[in-house]
């Protein structure tokens, strides 16, 4: 569904990678794994739409990402570095606003569904300024749990800042979310226990794509 | 599209309500510099009557152009400006209601409170309502053109002066037309005509201005 | 814009083979400004007749006019080129844009100064707010702003599309800017004090100042194909045909 056709990527004047070539079926988790530096950021972003790449196109169920931008942009959830809280706002408006950007219903009700699923549905009501690094982290992974209709998740280094149980509840997530055909691109340092019928691994270093029948 | 934009709307509302200081410090800037300009040329009532105008306009532009730095460099830091480029909707209505939330926070006063400065320079007050409604008109293209500038600045070094390079020109035509509406209504001429022409100018800064600073925030972001 | 229409279109496109060309163009066009700008100068200064009001200082208008026309040219071309690099996403186009900034401020500044140098002994002041010299005061802001833009940027893409977009913005907006002033300046000043070139215009005088617009637009292509040479070795310097070039220079 998700295809890049020699992608290549040169920030400045570095060529961070060229040549790259995947696809991403139903069901399917892609890692993208290198050294720090080696343009992981980068293919997450080129991938969500963000940035251009220097060579190569993206294709989303046969048409390039270019020509639709709106229309991809809708079937994906992107979770990067930064938690995209409002300092000011709290929990619950924070997830509120995302979730109404991202066309999903904005009850109460629902963003405390999905709060409480990462375990923070107490900070509801507290600005995020106020909230620990693992505690924001969460908030901004609750996003997820509001959108298991949405196919494509790229998330970027999503277990950054997260205790165990928060690791095994996203684990448990993103499994949820690929058995019924969803897709999931995600950079990690750590190693990723997810039940996905594929698990594409995309090495940067290295520059090869290994299927791994999971 | 208008419940998205909504929603930025209200949330830009609510953020500005919840720092309030930055707010009430870009208003408390503009009486200030109001101020500064009988200071520095004398007490002379007629004198500071023909001055007032541009003296007005110019606070009122300046001020304006320093609450630019909070239109998309916060978001931008925290990650939901990226946000806002990837949700579904068009990025010119969320650009939409980001301004037009930046101009009922930054604009909007200064409309409401040049009537008490107009009175420091005994301003009469047919004038004085000539000069809220240019105002009234001329804050939203301020809004427009700044958020065009404010985009393309976005993230780079030294844009809080450089935002005024780029803006302070083209912001020429609407000073002009609305200090010279109230010059007009002063000297008996009538302010008709500057008015029209700024209702032009804003018609043309709200067609082209929001898709301009889309793209800007298009580029910035790549 | 004549430079690339007068060759095919896509042979010239790309930088590599640009430079060459530009390298071969640079000289005829330097000599042809040399010549033009004598000319003008020529005409300018010893044979157009002496104005019956203002006597022998009203020739910088020579320089004055041409120089303005030019700002207001070059300014044109600039957004013209950046645009298309905007729209197409080629380099060459926005190379050329950069390029061209600093000649137009170059130009802007000219007939500010002399517009100052024409105000003194004319009417007795250094600087005068008319519209000529107001609205090439804006667009010599606007120059600048371009420029700044561009330098304070570090990713040479971003600041070539960020520019593009500053400079399309500044070119539907310059039409509204000179309209605003002019209006301005009527309004304060009425018609006195005006830097509208002499009310009868003797043939010689409209001719000096052709030439010399002339040959102030063949310098500005002169300097702008040296300059975007140095801009595309600046910018292709990671190419091995840009080593190749310096290598062997040195």
């Amino acid at each position: 569904m998700l295809e890049a056709r020699r992608l290549e990527c040169t920030r400045g004047e570095r060529r961070l990678f060229s040549e790259l070539s995947f696809k991403l079926g139903r069901g399917q988790l892609l890692r993208v794994a290198g050294a720090n530096g080696s343009g992981k950021t980068s293919l997450l972003r080129i991938m969500c739409g963000l940035v251009a790449p220097s060579a190569g196109e993206l294709r989303w169920r046969g048409r390039p990402i270019r020509a639709e931008r709106e229309e991809y942009s809708r079937n994906l959830v992107f979770i990067g570095h930064l938690n995209a809280l409002k300092d000011d706002l709290t929990a619950l408006e924070n997830l509120q606003i995302a979730a109404a950007l991202g066309g999903m219903p904005a009850d109460a009700g629902r963003m405390l569904a999905g709060l409480d699923r990462f375990g923070v549905a107490h900070c509801a009501e507290l600005p995020a300024k106020v909230l620990s690094q693992g505690q924001r982290r969460r908030v901004a992974l609750a996003r997820l749990a509001l959108s298991p209709a949405v196919p494509l998740w790229i998330l970027d280094e999503p277990f950054s800042a997260l205790d165990v149980g928060a690791v095994v509840e996203l684990e448990r997530l993103l499994s949820a979310h690929l058995a019924p055909g969803g897709m999931v691109v995600l950079t990690t340092h750590q190693e990723v226990q997810v039940v996905a019928h594929a698990v594409l691994r995309v090495d940067l270093d290295a520059h090869a794509a290994a299927l791994l029948a999971a | 599209m208008i419940r998205a934009l909504g929603w930025v709307l209200r949330r830009d509302l609510l953020l500005a309500f919840r720092r309030r200081g930055d707010v009430v410090n870009a208003l408390v800037f503009f009486v200030i510099v109001v101020s500064l300009f009988p200071l520095g040329v004398g007490p002379e009532a007629s004198q500071l009557r023909n001055m007032a105008p541009g003296v007005l306009w110019v606070a009122a532009l300046l001020a304006c152009m320093l609450s630019l730095a909070r239109l998309y460099a916060p978001d931008h830091q925290d990650g939901t400006l990226e946000q806002m480029l990837l949700a579904g909707e068009p990025l010119v209505v969320l650009v939409m209601g980001k301004v037009i939330a930046h101009w009922l926070v930054s604009g909007l006063p200064l409309v409401l409170m040049a009537p008490m400065l107009g009175l420091q320079f005994d301003l009469p007050g047919d004038a004085l309502a000539v000069l809220c409604v240019s105002l009234l008109i001329g804050t939203p293209i301020l809004s427009l053109i700044g958020a065009v500038g404010a985009a393309l600045t976005l993230g780079v070094r030294g844009s809080g002066v450089l935002v005024s390079l780029l803006v302070l020109p083209l912001y020429v035509p609407v000073l002009i037309f609305g200090a010279g509406s109230v010059g007009a209504t002063a000297s008996g001429t009538g302010a008709e005509p500057h008015l029209l022409l700024l209702g032009g100018f804003l018609a043309l800064a709200l067609v082209l201005a929001p898709w301009a600073s889309a793209a800007a925030l298009r580029i910035a972001m790549e | 814009m004549s430079k690339s229409q007068r060759f095919s279109w896509f042979v010239f496109s790309s930088p590599q083979s640009f430079y060459p060309l530009a390298g071969t163009l640079q000289p005829w066009f330097a000599a042809l400004a040399f010549l033009l700008c004598a000319a003008g100068l020529y005409i300018g200064f010893l044979v157009a007749p002496t104005d019956a009001q203002q006597g022998e200082s009203y020739r910088i208008i020579f320089i004055h006019v041409p120089a303005a026309w030019m700002s207001m040219f070059i300014y044109l071309v600039m957004g013209f080129w950046s645009g298309v690099g905007l729209v197409l996403n080629t380099r060459l186009s926005s190379m050329v844009a950069t390029a061209l900034a600093p000649t137009g401020a170059l130009f802007t500044f000219i007939a500010l100064w002399s517009g100052a140098l024409w105000g003194k002994p004319t009417w007795g002041t250094w600087w005068v707010w008319d519209a000529r010299l107001t609205s090439e005061l804006i667009l010599l802001f606007l120059y600048i702003g371009f420029m700044a833009l561009q330098a304070a940027i570090d990713d040479p893409r971003r600041a070539d599309k960020a520019g593009a977009v500053l400079a399309l913005v500044g070119v539907v907006n310059i039409p509204i800017i000179y309209f605003s002033v002019q209006w301005w300046s009527t309004l304060h000043q009425g018609a006195s004090v005006s830097m509208k070139s002499a009310p009868t215009m003797a043939a010689t005088m409209l001719l000096g100042m052709l030439v010399m617009a002339l040959g102030f637009w063949m310098y500005s292509i002169a300097a702008t194909l040296a300059r975007v040479r140095c801009v595309i070795l600046e910018r292709e310097r990671h190419t091995d045909w840009v080593a190749a070039e310096i290598g062997g220079q040195s």
